[in-house]
């Protein structure tokens, strides 16, 4: 027996293929624990939801401090009840509990539907239908053609006759072409249920591990004829992978539920923060610091004042026995906490809930928009984490995956040029691999050549359809009875189009050639070019060679160069083609043979000989392919640009191909200056040389260029998933440091072949660098689901619903992402920032006067207001014009948005919530306050307010100083309102009656249930006095002036782009 | 210049064909609701703050403000106010000896009387207050010691007062009505006004105590237990507050104002805002038109001297005063009414000046553009 993995055999696992154990004695055996096929993406369970979630919602600092405060005062005898703080964190606690476990239902459901999804599993020799979530490590599975492999499987065997099978990544990498897979040799053979339930065979793999391109497994041992066979990626089906082109396989779980590899390439579930909750988070601690320093100056101006006896206790207030007796120590820390409460409304509970309510209400929108609606596929955007809304206004990075989200992830053969004339007219017919019969009007010789070599240059495969009943089977149902299959997607672009441009020239199907293949110099990715070596009927040989410009053109000796313009989005392709002769035949012959049967550097000695044997080409034309943009996605970048947005394109794609559709998109100008870091490159040179002169080379050139005039030169970046392991190695930190600082100068970068983690990767490389900028991932397939979810906003493109599972916001096309963003996004952080500042402001106003009251009461902890008021205020009196504002406000018509992008970088870098506007929002709220209190307190120092003489209380007081607060925090939002529809008028005048109504009916009657009437008639008896009336007036007007001017001043002034399109619109 | 403009989109007219597009009943599910609430485009009202919609806006408020300020600050030099201390903090104050030989168990009242002259007669209808001073009557310990539905007669509430009352909740094992340090701190100097004639006999000015409490107070939030009649046997069992002399059914004779009803302990028990207040002590009705309700001339004002204001450094007052419409007087509502009406025509006059400059500035910077 061989024991090749001997060495690391706890890090392996063994795998009894449909859970044959060996038989007894054998071997020593131990049974390993497998999880089962559960994918879960849910945070809760029915039984941990309330204990979970209370725990995840007290570790937010806000409700902690709620909970403290609200603790604090059911023990210590407070100023006010703890209804006033309980009630409020109640209702937060409970509204966030069931958002959370609304979406968490949502998560279950869709984790259910991918669980429960049927799969048959051979058991017995028979095939039995099992749920997903039941696979167990070691079932061997019977997949069709077009399902979705459940689990990484190991193929044992498969209807095709070469024990092959074909595959799509689609969903895991984003490339559509096939891939072929390779049965075990050993097992090959066993291709109906019965034979595959006799296989007795273990499989050793290594324990499961992320990396998608990777796989050692050491072996399948078949127990009785021990027999060692190694096994490597190509026996590897993973998860999440499509079979195609196959009628059926039987493979073998290996990995399942969370241990696949698509699962651990997805990260954990991570709670993304929003730049405005951090700023909200900032302001929060500024204000419990003013908070604990308005407790603790008037604690400690308490105990200095009350240090003579007859002010402590003068004899007509004395205190009680239990209180005397009281260890001073307790009496100020209690003081302190009295304090903190009664102040603690400067720290609004009800923010919380009206963000909460905010985002989620807000996030309707999204999902209503009638213009983020697909006909086409009958989707409308979907909101998965309305907790991000604002972040949609302050993306600064965009990632986006190429294949299906730029484009539409469909090759089409657009044209093609000889001899500098552009053709539309080809006739075709293409049949088995390397047999062609070519069919074209009576030819000039360069074009006939050319067709030929198109139809002759490639490895497509032809896959006739099957009519079964006359239902078609295929993914292309209904466009063609066959269809080609190719590694390469522009190879079966050109053939496709080819046939498809037959029909236009049927008169010209007359001669039919046969020609003989003899070589193929198959492609790669260096050299950049593919060649075939073909005999034609009359012997004739020809080399025919197909590549990108850049590699074509050196070899070519003549033809008309010039003449083959690259076009702007179009993946171009030269032809050319070479005569040979016999003796150079012969020769080709044995160079190629030698360098195939070399021993060492076998790959080095045939790039050698492919040079030699392609050179001295005669161009004939090129062809232009095109991987269908998505409508309008070029000017949804461009518009990103214009908004001052990097836009970034993330695939596993070819470099090539990748850089056509970046052209394309217009995210690369013709002008735009490309910046390449490719493994061609730093195989040139080491990696340190190549980013050190890039670095250098931008910087040099963007200083001459800011010398020279404003026209700055593009730059762009393309970089390859190899070379970009490389930068990251965490060993060579300042490598990511110039790699960061290139990139930051880039308009545009350009990253393919890249693995989803590194997609994850580059998306954290970027958001931890300095400046923290916000980013956004765009993707479709589950190769994007970790970028999606490291980005701070994840959105996600039309297929694949694992994406759209696990991303934020979810859209039918890229197109949408501009409406999304320019105006959503932009209207998002315009309302919950004003949203944020407001409260802040709205609660100084109401605390503030009740700090500087406990001046002149003693210190005693008396309140200002009513506790109905107190409570009151944040809930219901202030609280709803606010939410409607932060739900409807548009501050510019959406259009204007959409057309001008840069006004989105007004509200860039989280503007509205910078520290100078929170100074400005709060030293409001407190210039307010002082009017506010010392209006009143002028007016009731020591004189009549009523026409009969009669005196005002306390609470006459407190409540005409709430009277005004009521008015001028609510005149204020009427000031900063820009979108007037009827519901804010019945908001805003509506809950100014309310306030009156409310207060009238509260001093109205003699409440029973209540154990004091301290407000019974007040506010009545203050209406009734005419100077009442006039001094709220004059409070209301002096407290809005500075704003007002403010406003009017800096608009007229310093007016910023916003400010003039709306006086301009 | 109209910096506002209506934005009225019809409901329907931005999605054309949405509606007779026939596509599959799926389809048709998923496709958001086109009404303008969903797709945000209500018919609104769109007004922007800017130095030209604003200026009418500041002068408008100037002018009336300016106006209303002269107004107010007229009638309320108008009023007629008069003040005198009669605390007896200082030697030689005629109230001094009974200020310092103040005690809380004195049986024999202590009387001072304080002469002053009004230079200027009382027209119209005069009221006298009393006001103190460093009395913290917004203390809270001292504004929540009270007992609401013992006051408002509720009879287990009487025989078993609110906690919030203590240390004045109980007087050994009776309850003390009414309760709390509010009550029990009840002001108990009786003041009495004399007007001098020429002749130097002194005629006693009628003090109204009627109506100087809210109608709303005496009538609904106080009410004596058991009805007005027999108040003795009412409270029954109380006991009275420690610094009253009198129990609360002793308050006055007249059972309209006896008990919890009385007018001086209802305007007590409603706290002043501020540590310096005055409270309504009596009204001088105006008799008739032809003479003034005070005639200018020496008074005196006599005090039966109980409360003391010593021990914490009060002061106590006894105010004349006249009231207008606007109250009594107050010059700063007036005052304020002027500076705030000055600021905003001030400020008009700058933005006129900003706008004007501005506005030539930005449309020559506009005709290149």
């Amino acid at each position: 027996v061989c024991c090749v993995g001997e060495e690391n055999w706890v890090d392996s696992r063994t795998i009894y293929i449909g859970h044959k154990e060996p038989p007894p004695g054998a071997e020593a055996f131990i049974q390993q624990r497998f999880p089962d096929n559960r994918i879960v993406s849910s945070k809760y369970t029915f039984w941990n939801f309330v204990p979970k979630n209370m725990f995840e919602q007290f570790r937010r600092v806000a409700n902690f401090y709620f909970l403290i405060i609200f603790l604090v005062q059911l023990m210590i005898d407070t100023p006010t009840s703890p209804i006033t703080s309980g009630l409020p964190l109640f209702f937060v606690i409970t509204v966030t509990a069931i958002k959370q476990g609304y979406e968490d239902w949502l998560r279950h459901k869709a984790d259910n539907s991918v669980n429960q999804c049927p799969i048959h599993v051979v058991q017995h020799g028979k095939v039995v239908r099992k749920q997903s979530r039941k696979l167990r490590v070691g079932d061997v599975v019977l997949m069709k053609e077009d399902e979705t492999f459940p689990c990484d499987l190991i193929l044992l065997s498969s209807s095709r006759d070469d024990g092959t099978c074909f595959v799509t990544t689609a969903s895991l990498d984003g490339e559509s072409s096939h891939k072929t897979y390779y049965a075990v040799e050993d097992t090959r053979a066993y291709n109906t249920e019965k034979e595959v339930d006799c296989i007795h065979a273990t499989i050793e793999c290594e324990q499961p591990q992320p990396d998608l391109y990777k796989c050692r497994s050491n072996g399948v041992k078949t127990s009785f004829r021990l027999f060692f066979r190694p096994l490597g990626s190509e026996n590897l089906l993973l998860r999440g992978a499509t079979l195609k082109n196959t009628e059926y396989i039987y493979a073998v779980a290996i990995y399942t539920g969370m241990e696949t590899k698509m699962a651990l390439n997805y990260q954990s579930k991570t709670q993304k923060r929003s730049a405005v909750e951090k700023s909200m988070n900032a302001f929060l601690v500024v204000y419990l610091c003013i908070l604990i320093c308005k407790a603790f100056v008037n604690t400690l101006l308490k105990y200095v004042w009350q240090a003579s006896p007859d002010r402590d206790e003068p004899w007509y207030n004395n205190r009680t026995d239990t209180e005397r007796q009281r260890h001073i120590v307790s009496l100020v820390f209690t003081d302190f906490l009295a304090f903190m409460v009664l102040f603690n409304y400067i720290i609004p509970v009800s923010m919380y809930v009206t963000v909460e309510m905010q985002k989620f209400l807000g996030s309707y929108f999204i999902m209503w928009d009638d213009e983020m609606f697909d006909e086409e596929l009958g989707e409308r955007a979907v909101v998965n984490t309305s907790d991000l809304n604002e972040e949609l206004g302050q993306v600064e990075y965009v990632f986006t995956d190429k294949t299906g989200t730029l484009t539409e992830n469909n090759m089409e053969f657009i044209e093609c040029c000889v001899d500098g004339h552009v053709y539309l007219g080809v006739c075709v017919r293409v049949s088995v691999r390397g047999r062609v019969t070519l069919c074209c009007r009576p030819p000039q010789e360069h074009e006939e050549l050319f067709f030929r070599a198109l139809c002759l240059c490639h490895t497509v495969q032809v896959k006739e359809e099957e009519t079964v009943d006359g239902i078609k089977h295929g993914i292309h149902q209904g466009k063609s009875t066959s269809f080609y299959i190719s590694s390469s997607p522009d190879e079966v672009a050109l053939v496709e189009g080819m046939t498809r441009w037959r029909s236009f020239h049927a008169l010209c199907c007359c001669c039919f050639f046969r020609f003989q293949l003899l070589e193929v110099l198959t492609f790669d990715s260096v050299r950049r070019r593919m060649s075939v070596i073909v005999r034609d009927s009359s012997g004739e040989l020809y080399l025919f060679c197909k590549g990108a410009d850049s590699s074509i053109f050196p070899r070519v000796v003549s033809g008309k160069v010039d003449e083959v313009r690259a076009r702007e989005g179009l993946r171009t392709l030269c032809v050319a083609y070479r005569h040979l002769s016999p003796e150079q035949y012969e020769e080709v012959c044995h160079m190629l043979n030698g360098a195939k049967l070399a021993l060492q550097d076998r790959d080095k000695r045939l790039a050698e000989a492919y040079d030699v044997i392609e050179k001295d080409l005669i161009l004939l034309g090129a062809t232009a392919v095109e991987d269908r943009l998505q409508e309008k996605a070029a000017d949804t970048i461009e518009s990103l640009h214009k908004a001052g947005m990097k836009v970034w394109v993330l695939t596993g794609d070819k470099m090539e191909t990748a850089a056509a559709t970046c052209y394309a998109s217009k995210l690369f100008h013709r002008n735009t200056q490309i910046l390449e870091l490719t493994t061609k490159r730093t195989e040139e040179q080491s990696l340190h040389d190549v980013l050190f002169d890039l670095s250098r080379t931008h910087f040099s050139g963007t200083l001459l260029s800011s010398r020279l005039s404003g026209d700055c030169t593009d730059y762009g970046l393309i970089i390859d998933g190899a070379t970009l392991s490389a930068v990251m190695r965490p060993t060579q930190e300042d490598y990511k440091e110039i790699f960061l600082d290139i990139c930051r100068n880039c308009s545009a970068v350009l990253c393919c072949r890249m693995a989803p983690l590194q997609k994850a990767q580059i998306v954290k490389l970027i958001k931890a660098s300095e400046e923290h900028p916000i980013t956004l991932a765009v993707g479709d397939g589950a190769n994007d689901v970790s970028m999606i979810l490291e980005a701070h906003v994840g959105i996600m493109g039309k297929e694949g619903r694992q994406a759209v599972r696990n991303s934020d916001y979810a859209i039918p096309k890229f197109k949408h992402l501009k409406k999304m963003l320019l105006v959503h996004g932009h209207y998002y952080y315009i309302r919950i920032s004003e949203l944020v500042q407001y409260f802040f402001y709205k609660n100084v106003c109401f605390i503030f006067p009740q700090f500087i009251y406990q001046f002149f009461c003693g210190f005693s902890q008396q309140p200002l207001y009513d506790t109905a008021y107190l409570t009151l205020y944040n809930i219901s009196f202030t609280s709803l014009p606010i939410l409607l504002y932060s739900l409807i406000e548009q501050h510019i018509n959406m259009d204007i948005l959409r057309k001008d992008p840069s006004l989105y970088r007004d509200i860039a870098k989280n503007s509205l919530l910078r520290w100078p506007i929170f100074i400005y929002w709060t030293l409001l709220g407190v210039y307010d306050a002082l009017v506010m209190f010392f209006g009143a307190y002028f007016l009731f120092n020591n004189t009549t307010f009523t026409s009969n003489g009669q005196m005002f209380g306390n609470w006459t007081f407190g409540t005409l100083i709430f009277t005004v607060l009521v008015f001028t925090v609510t005149f204020k939002l009427a000031l900063d309102t820009h979108y007037w529809t009827w519901i804010n008028h019945f908001v805003i005048w509506g809950s100014l009656v309310f306030f009156v109504v409310f207060s009238l009916l509260w001093g109205g009657i003699i409440w029973p249930f209540l154990n004091y009437q301290r407000m019974y008639y007040v506010f009545m008896q203050m209406l009734s006095s005419g100077p009442a009336w006039l001094s709220i007036i004059l409070l209301i007007a002096a407290s809005l002036l500075p704003d007002v001017l403010k406003k009017v001043i800096c608009r007229t002034l310093w007016p910023t782009t916003t400010e003039r399109i709306q006086v301009g619109a | 210049m109209m910096a506002s403009s209506y934005n009225a989109k019809e409901e329907d007219g931005h999605h054309p064909g949405a509606s007779n597009n026939g596509g599959p009943g799926v389809v048709k599910s998923k496709k958001p609701d086109n009404t303008a609430f969903k797709q945000q485009r209500l018919p609104a009202w769109q007004p922007i703050l800017t130095a030209g919609t604003v200026l009418p806006a500041f002068f408008v408020i100037g002018l009336i403000f300016i106006p209303i300020g002269i107004g107010l600050y007229v009638t309320s030099n108008n009023i007629k106010e008069y003040e005198i201390d009669y605390t007896g903090a200082d030697p030689g104050d005629e109230c001094y000896n009974c200020s310092q030989n103040f005690t809380w168990n004195s049986t024999t009242p202590c009387v001072c009387s304080v002469p002053f002259t009004l230079t200027q007669p009382f027209e119209s209808n005069v009221f006298m207050y009393y006001g103190l001073s460093n009395f913290y009557q917004n203390h809270r310990r001292y504004v929540k010691s009270r007992d609401d539905s013992q006051l408002n007669g509720d009879s287990s509430a009487l025989m078993n007062p609110s906690k919030e009352c203590e240390p004045y909740r109980t007087s050994g094992a009776q309850p003390i009505a009414p309760c709390g340090a509010i009550a029990n701190s009840l002001f108990n100097d009786t003041l009495e006004l004399y007007y001098i004639d020429s002749n130097g006999t002194s005629n006693a000015v009628p003090l109204v105590k009627k109506g100087i409490a809210w109608w709303t107070d005496k009538h609904v939030k106080f009410r004596n237990p058991g009805g007005n009649d027999n108040l003795t046997i009412a409270f029954q069992g109380t006991s009275k507050p420690v610094n009253w002399r009198k129990p609360v059914f002793e308050m006055d004779t007249d059972p309209e104002n006896n008990g919890f009803i009385n007018e001086d302990f209802i305007v007590w028990m409603r706290t002043a805002a501020l540590p310096t207040f005055r409270k309504l002590y009596r009204i001088i009705q105006k008799k008739s038109s032809s003479t003034p309700t005070l005639a200018s001339g020496n008074y005196v004002l006599n005090i039966t001297y109980n409360y003391p204001v010593r021990s914490f450094d009060g002061r106590k007052r006894m105010i004349l005063s006249t009231i207008s419409w606007m109250g009594g007087k107050n010059p700063f509502l007036g005052i304020a009414y002027i500076t705030v009406g000055s600021i905003c025509f001030f400020l008009g006059v700058v933005l006129l000046i900003i706008h004007h400059k501005y506005d030539t500035r930005n449309n020559s910077a506009d005709i290149p553009g």
